[in-house]
């Protein structure tokens, strides 16, 4: 029998091995760009942001800091998308033709 | 519908996994961002669906601000300024995840529900790594701006304090996780982790920002990781542990780079080190001039620019490319050395130098390079100290003894343009200048490198 939580333990270091496998590839040329894209997915946070805001009968302390999270988190997603796409339109392809 | 969203999420999932795979070269990279933005509006839409949303005026105005806020920081936001809106991200990013958990907390409490210990485990690691990611994060970027001063700021009993700092935190911590309903406990807890943020870099110096601003990434993906675990929803799960082992993954990088540990860097306060171990005698060096420079490299038929910091602080980049297109026509074969540790964060220089238009197969990392300096004919230094320091390979007493460096020795002749022969950041005299083979170059480097353009072309004509 396997509870949620174990089947949960088991997603986590599966993800972590492969992103460990995945991020290992990327080329150093790239790091500057991999670390403000991975910053903008770790805003997914920003689902967990909705659901405390959005829940029936919220307090007002809960709308206020999911209010906050929201902010903060939407920040980094489209910051962290534009500038990532803004940085790796720079690299020029091999041999600089424009 | 609540069910279907969970497909939705497993699609999302999928596409964050893509995104990161397609980044391993340039070429696939830019899909990657596509398939990172697809993967976040199908997990945004999906939610606002599934789930009875209350408090749309909160929630719509929330990311109102947070789009209106995000763009321009986006596009207006210099490149030499990327390692301090990183820094500004992870603390974005950070604060979302320790609020979240903070009005979980409350609102469980509210109900007077009693949080179970699998919940509660990840909600005070989410809160302890959100908060001190954050108030971490803002040091950083203060250090980055040049708000705060670069140097590591140490006193006595640092690491004693921190420790019980710390100490007290995960005893707070434990204590709420047993006995969820002491509330009085939480702001304590969360006033520890803040300040045990700042106290955490408060005593890092500049050179070492690389491998903590990667520390601080790995932080800000697992405090999103455990809102996962809280909430019970895998795809947060999956998307922060990306974002933990990515952050992971670079800070060892970086750390290996250096030849030091985990422990060193957090705790060594290594700027504060070698200022101790600083012995700067007076010794001649060899200067020249820009009209010497650049009949060097006139002449020269295979050229290494090594740049580093100094490079990105002169704004020099764009004139650096001028240099190399320059040169290139004149059929001298222009590459650049890049070490990991080069600038503030990983792949500073890179970035730096894609801006200028320098094509990025002519930007080599230290391993495929280090070969290549015996066989050059001019190893050129923009603003590059201790990852060119041959003291690395030889003096055992040298604090950076055992760091990879880049064999700039082993070239034919040796530029480096420095504004002085003041030691670095890192207080340490490099042997490199006091080289037979070495000329210093005297000056700030975006001038200098446009007085030797000058003074290229006239030979050209000649």
């Amino acid at each position: 029998m396997s509870t949620d939580l174990e089947i949960t333990l088991y997603i986590f270091m599966l993800a972590t091995f492969l992103g460990l496998e995945v991020i290992r590839k990327v080329s150093p040329l790239l790091h500057t760009p991999l670390m403000s894209l991975t910053n903008a997915i770790s805003a997914i946070s920003v689902v967990g942001a909705i659901m405390i805001t959005g829940a029936q009968g919220a307090t007002t302390l809960s709308k206020v800091l999911g209010f906050i999270a929201i902010t903060a988190a939407v920040t980094n997603i489209v910051s962290g998308y534009l500038i990532t796409d803004r940085m790796l339109k720079m690299f020029k392809k091999p041999g600089g033709k424009k | 519908m609540a069910h279907i969203v969970s497909y939705v999420y497993i699609l999302s999932a999928a596409l964050f996994i893509l995104s990161l795979k397609w980044m391993n070269s340039p070429v696939t990279a830019r899909r990657s961002v596509l398939a990172g933005e697809l993967g976040m509006l199908m997990a945004i839409v999906g939610t606002l669906l599934a789930f009875k949303v209350f408090n749309w005026e909160w929630i719509l105005t929330a990311f109102f601000i947070g789009t209106a806020v995000g763009v321009p920081i986006a596009y207006i936001m210099p490149m030499t300024a990327v390692p301090q809106r990183t820094a500004m991200s992870h603390a974005c990013g950070a604060l979302a995840a320790a609020l979240v958990g903070t009005a979980e907390f409350y609102r469980a409490n509210q109900f007077h529900e009693i949080l179970p210990t699998f919940v509660m485990v990840p909600l005070m690691l989410e809160t302890l790594l959100g908060f001190l990611t954050f108030t971490g994060s803002l040091m950083a970027m203060g250090k980055l701006q040049e708000v705060l001063p670069q140097r590591p700021i140490t006193y006595r009993g640092q690491n004693l304090t921190n420790f019980a700092l710390f100490g007290i935190a995960a005893g707070l911590g434990v204590w709420l996780i047993v006995n969820p309903a002491q509330t009085w406990i939480f702001p304590i807890f969360a006033g520890l982790s803040l300040v045990f943020g700042v106290l955490l870099i408060i005593p890092i110096g500049g050179a070492d920002m690389p491998t903590v601003i990667a520390l601080l990434n790995s932080y800000a993906g697992l405090s999103a990781c455990a809102m996962g675990f809280v909430l019970g929803n895998k795809m947060l799960v999956i998307a922060g542990a990306l974002d933990g082992s990515s952050g992971l993954i670079l800070s060892i990088i970086m750390c290996k780079a250096m030849n030091r540990s985990f422990t060193n860097v957090l705790f060594g306060a290594f700027g504060q080190l070698q200022v101790a171990h600083a012995h700067v005698e007076k010794r001649p060096v060899r200067s020249a001039t820009p009209e010497e420079a650049a009949s060097i490299l006139d002449a020269a038929s295979s050229v290494i620019i090594v740049p580093g910091y100094g490079m990105a602080v002169a704004q020099a980049q764009h004139k650096v490319r001028e240099l190399f297109d320059s040169l290139m026509r004149r059929g001298v074969d222009v590459k650049f050395a890049i070490h990991p540790v080069a600038g503030r964060m990983p792949g500073h220089m890179n970035v730096l130098l894609a801006e200028a238009d320098i094509p990025y197969d002519r930007l080599y990392g230290m391993e495929d390079i280090n070969s290549e300096f015996a066989q050059c004919d001019v190893a050129l230094v923009i603003g590059a100290n201790d990852v060119t320091n041959p003291a690395a390979r030889t003096d055992k007493t040298s604090p950076i003894y055992g760091m990879p460096i880049l064999d700039v020795d082993k070239a034919h002749t040796v530029m480096v343009i420095k504004r002085s022969m003041n030691p670095g950041f890192a207080g340490i005299d490099n042997e490199l200048y006091y080289m037979d083979k070495t000329l210093m170059l005297f000056g700030d480097a975006k001038t200098f490198v446009g007085e030797i353009l000058k003074e290229l072309p006239a030979r050209a004509a000649a």
